[in-house]
């Protein structure tokens, strides 16, 4: 298990257990975290499961890949930070990964 | 005006509409489907066309647009009526003879049962997060055009980074005044030869290419006269009388939500032995319906479907015994469906 933390946008912090190979979006959805939508349910197809990667963790986390840069087009207020949360894996590396949720989603 | 006839109006030609065409078509019933999108298959198509679904019994696995593909091909002998591109914008019931379903055309469908299988909604141009933009919409900042030859002379900027943005660039390049594209990076998701014919007329001068975001409108009364734009170095101000903003679709509830139908959480409860609505004739299935235990998914669909077809058939024709047959064995069956002997 892998710690990760999942800040909504009114500041809600939701510490979760995320076991290794679930994405960010899975557990943000297991854990009702608000303003995570995730309408396509993770098929990296809708840009509703926009999160911003804190600014020590992006480098770990790493770039998005080229289908995800195209879907990132539709989310609201992208910043170099921005991911879409069902294309993050949760590996050991992650541990204490904090992702910030934006003020909406689209 | 004197509207058409069908037994059953669907809103909404995913997955599960489509197999309400098959089901519903067993027993004898006609279907008249309604989808916003241009072709059918709803999410499938439009969302994620290429992606693998697991779940779709006797499928080890089939992408969205083959399952989309199938269901086509299972309902083709019921020779369903579509209308494609259409919102359905009102429902009124009609004593003894069901319920008159007005469309965006101003066209009418007079049907006995309306089932609702319009999953997360119908698809909405995505409204970009620039502030006070709701005010100019419908007047400077258009989400489709209709007439290229009312943007004539104006100052464009379109913003987008796909094919709707490249396309409107190139088309609308010798109509307008001036085209400004804004994308956020310089890497687009359109045909290459969109982006090549696109670079060359930005090399050429005869558009403008901004990476950026539009960030802010100026105008009065709905009219637009420029609008900033953030760029890695700073903001510009651009002088802009049209707005065509091309950020996607969303799924919204639409004009469901006005036809006093109970509502949960954008959700329609029904009832899970025939999965109508709090309205006698209204039925709805797959993922815009709720009741206890509910799964989004195609395969509960398919199966809401099944159990809607009973019921609605005894709106459709009342006191007619209804015979449970299989597909496999039944001579009639095979009939409809076009089975050779």
């Amino acid at each position: 298990m892998t710690k990760i933390s999942i800040i909504a946008f009114d500041g809600t912090r939701f510490d979760v257990e995320a076991e290794n190979g679930s994405t960010v979006m899975e557990n943000a959805i297991r854990n009702a975290v608000p303003g995570i939508e995730a309408e396509c349910g993770g098929a990296c197809a809708c840009a509703t499961c926009h999160v911003y990667v804190d600014e020590e963790w992006t480098d770990i986390v790493g770039e998005p890949e080229a289908m995800e840069e195209d879907m990132l087009d539709f989310a609201y207020e992208v910043r170099p930070n921005s991911r879409l949360s069902c294309q993050i894996k949760v590996r050991d590396e992650l541990n204490g990964l904090v992702v910030r949720v934006p003020e909406r989603q689209g | 005006m004197e509207g058409s006839k069908t037994d059953v109006l669907i809103i909404g030609a995913g997955p599960v509409g489509l197999f309400a065409v098959f089901e519903l078509g067993l027993l004898d019933m006609t279907c008249h489907l309604v989808d916003i999108l241009d072709r059918p298959g709803g999410q499938c198509a439009e969302l994620y066309p290429e992606k693998p679904i697991y779940d779709i019994p006797g499928w080890p696995v089939i992408t969205a647009q083959g399952m989309v593909d199938q269901l086509m091909q299972q309902i083709a002998p019921f020779k369903p009526v579509f209308s494609f591109g259409r919102m359905v914008t009102s429902l009124e019931r009609i004593e003894h003879e069901g319920f008159r379903v007005g469309l965006d055309d101003g066209q009418t469908v007079n049907a006995r049962v309306v089932v609702i299988a319009a999953g997360g909604g119908s698809f909405q141009p995505k409204r970009p997060p620039i502030p006070g933009i709701e005010a100019f919409e419908g007047k400077s900042v258009l989400y489709s055009i209709k007439r290229m030859e009312a943007l004539r002379g104006h100052d464009l900027v379109i913003v987008g980074g796909g094919d709707s943005a490249l396309d409107w660039t190139l088309n609308l390049q010798p109509v307008a005044r001036r085209v400004t594209l804004v994308h956020r990076r310089p890497e687009f998701r359109a045909a290459p030869d969109s982006v090549n014919r696109m670079r060359a007329l930005w090399e050429s001068g005869d558009i403008d290419f901004r990476i950026g975001q539009v960030t802010k409108l100026d105008g009065e009364g709905g009219r637009l006269s420029a609008v900033t734009i953030r760029e890695a170095d700073g903001e510009t101000r651009v002088a802009c009388t049209r707005l065509l903003p091309f950020f996607g679709l969303t799924m919204k509830l639409g004009p469901v939500a006005d036809w006093g139908l109970s509502l949960h959480e954008d959700r329609i409860p029904v009832d899970t032995e025939k999965f109508q609505t709090s309205t006698s004739g209204i039925f709805a299935i797959g993922d815009i319906n709720t009741y206890p235990g509910k799964l989004k998914l195609i395969l509960s669909g398919f199966h809401e479907a099944a159990l809607m077809a009973q019921a609605a058939k005894r709106i459709v024709s009342p006191g007619e015994r209804i015979v449970f047959q299989y597909t496999t064995s039944s001579t009639s069956l095979h009939k409809k469906l076009g089975v050779p002997d």
